[in-house]
């Protein structure tokens, strides 16, 4: 059974800031889990666990738009150099990309791609946007992005929790 | 000596054209173009930067993590880098050959690999300049475009690619960073389960990738003309092959031929790579010129990839690609084929090949079952060349007593093919850039040469909000005359203030 909410992150562990988006689906996804816990602890009923799943990824693909088949809603989630500190949260659109290499794409063009091949709209998706600095090959995240992912964390668990 | 248009003779007073990707890490990619007064090229240099201090970022590493760290050089092809960083470290413990089962589960990731980066690259980012044409709507140029006008193109590919990554999800045991290959083998078996999940598809797989080579076979003998000469040149070609001349993209011999297609050397060992190849630096660029030692820098660079591969074979072993590798060296009468626009259509038979070589390794109960790990006399340094998407991927290394790596070389497609997308980037210049105001159209055709070779401009990151292209036309006096942003989404904008790209 698909999970009705989504939440993907791309980037590369090995490249400072880049690493946020990886970094904050297992942030996120450790989170809900202790929820979980909790909430099963309590006997407070179903905590909703299997209503998210949680993928990561070097890199948008094509293939991802089949990942949105069947979602209530997505969060794509992405280090930046664009938005402002700590993060930015935007409802995206379908689009369309262009460039000269295979080695990446937008969330709105796999939004696009998912339009085309299944002939529908793709369900709601929205991008957060974490800050990021330095991207240098081999060194952690810096200081001031593992604060915005903090934040950013605290904006996600909201945002799974919130109505459908 | 210097290569035609590689450096001008006085650069002084040359306006300088720049066509610059921008993006949030380093300079990935770049075309500067210098013009005289009467707009005539005199330089053209396509810079590319990558994999600047990866190598020194696995040096000191146990080299029981490397197949694993390297997945992190590239997003599309993790699995190249995982395999040819296993075959070295299977040097390292002296475990070669490796046992029959973890050779075919090996091979079974990789052809799944090469597959999955072969319809990427054919569907996503190629199909629309060669369905549209190059001066097409900007509009339809893009998958979007495909997908409105062929409906079923766009469907098929996203199919064949996700095939294809599965296949890598039930070997490597991971979608993404794979483990499944170690030093010395494997360390999983396929489940019966999942090779039946797969099989059942592969009939489906092999119908599109046969339609895929049909239609670009059709596209080339519709405009001959074009995809003839379009970015044309003439260069060596070299890749691994079969010790009987097969084609083979996990394991084999080196072989070279040159521009007529005579044998240049042929069954070398991969490990002695070094004896056979030189690399170059030059000053303008941080990546490096690999050569033939034997012919020397100015006659020695070679092409890798697709079109060499699929000439460089004396046959494929899978009778539906071996039929289409037929009908494309007919296509060259006897001489080997240069168009830079015919990489598509060989990559196209690459791919039929992938999946025939899938469906037969299914079929084999040796993915099932049998030991996965070998061992031997342990060894100093190991060399692994693996056939990767983009051409010939080499990794070396030495491993102390400590079991530290203490040095780590690579050479990656995009390096093998530097000179071969600088002499194509060049050939598009003399033919259209006229002096004209830059125009969508004209930076297209920059863009098509270099995309038949796909480069890995952004291997190990990806970048959000990134633009990537940033072009300026500099007077003689270097004075701004226009600047011309075009966003990822393939938008336009003329913006004379904004600050311009990547200096250099």
């Amino acid at each position: 059974m698909t999970a009705p909410l989504l939440v993907f992150g791309w980037g590369n562990l090995s490249r400072g800031d880049d690493a946020l988006g990886p970094m904050f689906i297992r942030h996120l996804r450790a989170q809900v889990r202790a929820q979980v816990r909790a909430q099963v602890r309590a006997r407070s009923g179903d905590a909703g666990a299997h209503r998210v799943e949680f993928l990561e990824d070097y890199q948008l693909q094509v293939e991802h738009a089949l990942d949105l088949a069947g979602r209530e809603r997505v969060l794509f989630v992405d280090a930046s150099v664009d938005c402002a500190a700590p993060f930015e949260a935007t409802v995206l659109q379908p689009a369309r990309d262009s460039g000269v290499t295979t080695h990446a794409m937008s969330p709105a063009a796999v939004m696009q791609v998912f339009r085309d091949v299944h002939h529908a709209e793709p369900p709601p998706c929205t991008l957060l946007a974490i800050r990021g600095e330095t991207f240098e090959l081999g060194e952690p995240p810096g200081e001031s992005a593992l604060a915005n992912l903090g934040l950013a964390v605290g904006w996600g668990v909201r945002w799974v929790g919130g109505p459908p | 000596m210097t290569f035609n248009l590689e450096t001008a003779a006085a650069p002084k007073g040359l306006r300088r054209v720049a066509i610059d990707p921008v993006t949030r890490v380093e300079g990935h990619g770049k075309v500067t173009i210098l013009l005289d007064e009467q707009n005539r090229v005199k330089q053209v240099r396509l810079h590319i930067v990558e994999f600047r201090g990866f190598e020194k970022f696995i040096e000191g590493r146990p080299y029981w993590e490397v197949p694993v760290m390297v997945q992190r050089l590239c997003g599309i092809c993790p699995v190249s880098h995982h395999l040819a960083a296993s075959k070295a470290m299977d040097q390292v413990l002296g475990a070669r050959p490796v046992t029959p089962s973890a050779e075919k589960i090996r091979r079974l990731m990789h052809y799944g690999q090469i597959m999955q980066s072969h319809a990427l690259h054919f569907f996503y980012l190629a199909s629309p300049d060669l369905l549209f044409g190059f001066d097409s709507d900007l509009n339809l140029r893009n998958i979007i475009g495909v997908a409105q006008a062929h409906p079923e193109i766009a469907r098929k590919g996203v199919l064949l690619r996700k095939f294809g990554q599965e296949v890598i999800r039930v070997t490597a045991g991971k979608r993404v960073h794979g483990t499944g290959s170690v030093p010395g083998g494997m360390n999983k078996h396929v489940s019966r389960a999942d090779r039946d999940a797969l099989a059942r598809d592969v009939p489906q797989m092999l119908e599109w990738a046969q339609d895929a080579v049909k239609l670009v076979r059709q596209l080339h003998a519709q405009n001959a003309a074009l995809y003839d000469r379009f970015a044309s040149v003439r260069a060596n070609m070299m890749s691994l092959v079969r010790a009987d001349g097969a084609m083979d993209l996990y394991d084999g011999v080196l072989r070279a031929r040159d521009a007529r297609g005579g044998i240049i050397f042929d069954g070398a060992s991969d490990q002695s790579y070094l004896d056979l190849i030189e690399e170059e630096v030059r000053p303008w660029t941080y990546m490096k010129f690999p050569h033939l030692r034997s012919l020397g820098r100015d006659k020695g660079w070679y092409r890798v990839g697709p079109l060499a591969r699929v000439q460089n074979c004396d046959f494929i072993p899978s009778p539906l690609a071996e039929a289409e590798r037929r009908e494309f060296v007919a296509w060259g009468k006897g001489a080997p084929v240069h168009a830079t626009l015919a990489y598509h259509w060989a990559r196209m038979v690459e791919m039929l090949h992938t999946v025939e070589v899938i469906g037969a390794l299914l079929d084999d109960p040796g993915i099932l079952d049998g030991d996965l790990m070998a061992g031997g006399e342990r060894q100093s340094e190991g060399v692994g060349v693996i056939e990767a998407p983009r051409g010939t991927l080499i990794h070396h290394y030495r491993v102390d007593a400590n079991d530290l790596v203490t040095m780590c070389n690579l050479i990656v497609a995009t390096t093998h093919n530097n000179q071969a997308m600088n002499e194509a980037v060049r050939a598009v210049a003399r033919e259209y850039l006229d002096g004209n105001e830059l125009t969508e159209g004209l930076l297209n055709r920059i863009e098509v040469a270099i995309r038949a070779f796909d480069p890995c401009l952004s291997c190990a990151t990806h970048a959000l909000g990134q633009m990537p292209l940033d072009v300026t036309l500099l007077g003689p006096d270097g004075e701004l005359i226009d600047h011309v942003l075009k966003s990822h989404r393939g938008e336009m904008v003329r913006n004379l203030d904004a600050p311009a790209g990547l200096p250099g």
